[in-house]
């Protein structure tokens, strides 16, 4: 009878065993790419031309992150800036708007509330080509083409879709009792939204803050067909450009390649938790 | 629960004018308007669907003349084709190695370490996640072919996005890499909700692992699943920075791994015929149409 027991123990112990095993070489197996990249940044090309797995000489440097950070065609540094100057309100605007709508869709109830919700979910599954072409016509005769301000109304207004949909099933969640006893209380519509409800929908605002901010930072082609001055480049068009069309210098391009996925991967290690919140409300609840 | 307020209809306006007008301005009239153009000629006259002839009669779109030569021929099969390749090979493996992940890792220590690493593809920009997957199945310096050294298959090693047969397979193997950290999350986060008890009853019952799954697991993933299958449907139609990154902005070698996305940007952007590219965006946009209007009507039936 012991003897069976331990039996069992140890059948589990040896699956356990197994099962980790297996977890983390998957997780190492995926590893592997970004760990390459990471390899030709910091050592030189001479080093890694045959396999970034070779030791048998190494001189690690800083040497590639400079000359990307400084680069003359295509400086990391000010692509990143400009990133920030456009992901930023990119984020903000959307955010106040949608949650204003968002909640209209929650709370009130209207005639053709059903229609304009279907048209706002069957945006979502629009792709950006679709609007490219008049886009970039309407900018062009707005003076807006290289122009940051075109490109932040773009991204605020191709963000709606999918805010308004995540904040309204937030504000479903929440209890109407609070709302109506402020309605009582003699408070309009517009004091509620902001003194009561914003408030309680701060992590779901955070959930938004970060996406948004990750697509827009991530984004490559709305950029692309808006934004053509040399000096004015987003990140994303930077790292692009590096490439070359024939000859690719990868000391350079993957130390830039970094320094540009740095800025994303940070948000998703430090605010993990609304990014996951984000991505799977907003799916599964769909 | 009830949820709403019915008072309010003149603050309806405050509420809903801002996002209206933007995505009326932004979203809405460009999509009329660039279904419209697809109608016309570059010169301004009305031409029914011949932009959509045209288009599908292209071989940049649909290359079926000579089958048997596939993707070495110059347009690869046509961009039409390797998006529905895309579909066929990317969707199966990214979402069950998601599946087969999420399971494995319930059950281990520091999963939450494991997961991270997998879901770095999803957060990394895609033009990066493109320049990435060059550099993996680089000659010489890339892993991939480090490991075919390995195992003395040295015939294999090349830089695989550079040659038309092999470019596209490279490029779609390579995002099945960035993209099942999406599949991971979502299945994992549907396992969290399903009640131990089930599989400690099932397991009283003798119950074979591989019965479990089909008879518990995967029914109950069922949601998880769906929304799985849309969400990689639409990723894989709107398929653009990755191949931009990996083989060039003209579709690679040959232009043999060509999607829509890309071609409707070369038709617009590099050759200025806004009409053909209307027709391209507009085909696009109808078939992610036809994806989310199943997953609303199987929603709405639920």
């Amino acid at each position: 009878m012991d003897d069976q027991v331990y039996g069992e123990k140890m059948k589990i112990r040896k699956s356990t065993i197994i099962v980790h095993i297996i977890a983390w070489s998957v997780a190492l197996i995926w590893v592997l790419p970004f760990l390459g990249v990471f390899m030709a940044a910091t050592r030189p090309w001479g080093e890694i031309s045959h396999g970034w797995w070779n030791f048998a000489e190494f001189n690690p440097t800083f040497e590639n992150f400079v000359a990307a950070w400084t680069d003359e065609r295509a400086s990391i540094a000010v692509g990143m800036l400009n990133s920030f100057l456009v992901a930023i309100p990119s984020t903000v605007m959307p955010m106040l708007v949608a949650s204003l709508a968002g909640y209209g869709f929650a709370r009130f109830s209207f005639p053709i509330r059903n229609y304009l919700f279907l048209t706002i979910v069957l945006i979502m599954a629009i792709p950006q080509q679709m609007i490219a072409v008049p886009i970039f016509q309407i900018m062009s005769s707005l003076g807006l083409v290289s122009n940051y301000i075109g490109l932040i109304l773009v991204h605020s207004a191709w963000g709606l879709a999918w805010i308004i949909l995540f904040m309204r099933n937030y504000f479903l969640t929440l209890p109407v009792e609070i709302e109506e006893a402020a309605r009582v209380d003699g408070a309009s519509d517009f004091k509620i939204f902001y003194k009561i409800v914003l408030p309680m929908a701060l992590p779901a605002l955070a959930s938004v803050a970060v996406l948004q901010f990750m697509w827009v930072w991530n984004d490559f082609f709305l950029a692309q067909i808006l934004i053509y001055d040399p000096e004015m480049l987003l990140a994303t068009q930077r790292v692009s450009r590096m490439r070359g069309q024939y000859i690719v210098s990868w000391d350079l391009l993957s130390a830039a390649s970094i320094l540009v996925m740095i800025v994303p991967v940070l948000i998703f290690a430090l605010l993990q938790k609304y990014y996951i919140k984000g991505m799977v409300g907003w799916t599964v609840k769909g | 629960m009830r949820t709403e307020i019915i008072s309010a209809k003149k603050n309806l306006p405050l509420f809903f004018s801002p996002a209206l007008i933007l995505i009326v301005l932004f979203v809405l009239f460009p999509v009329l308007q660039t279904i419209y153009i697809s109608f016309f000629s570059s010169s301004g006259e009305f031409v029914g669907l011949d932009n959509y002839h045209d288009v599908l009669t292209s071989k940049e779109i649909l290359n079926l003349g000579d089958v048997s030569q596939g993707l070495s021929q110059p347009y690869g099969l046509g961009a039409l084709v390797h998006n529905m390749l895309w579909i066929l090979i990317h969707l199966p493996l990214s979402m069950f190695s998601g599946l087969a992940l999420a399971i494995i890792l319930r059950d281990v220590k520091g999963a939450s370490v494991v997961k991270s690493a997998i879901f770095l593809g999803m957060v990394t920009p895609m033009i990066v996640g493109g320049l990435i997957l060059q550099f993996t199945f680089e000659e010489g310096v890339g892993i991939v072919n480090g490991f075919f050294n390995i195992l003395g298959l040295e015939q294999l090693t090349r830089t695989w996005t550079a040659h038309p047969e092999t470019a596209l397979f490279a490029v779609i193997f390579g995002s099945v890499w960035l993209w099942t950290g999406f599949s991971l999350i979502v299945y994992s986060a549907g396992l969290a909700t399903i009640p131990r008890e089930y599989y400690e009853a099932a397991k009283i019952d003798g119950a074979t692992p591989f019965r479990t799954f089909f008879r518990i697991t995967f029914p109950l993933l069922k949601p998880m699943t769906l929304v799985v299958i849309t969400m990689t449907l639409l990723w894989e139609l709107k398929i653009f920075d990755i191949v931009w990154a990996a083989v060039g902005e003209g579709g690679g070698p040959g232009q043999a791994s060509n999607v829509l996305a890309l071609q409707m940007y070369v038709w617009a952007f590099r050759s200025f015929d806004f009409n053909r590219a209307a027709a391209v965006a507009t085909i696009l946009t109808a078939l992610t149409l036809v994806v989310s209007v199943w997953m609303i009507r199987y929603m709405v039936k639920k």
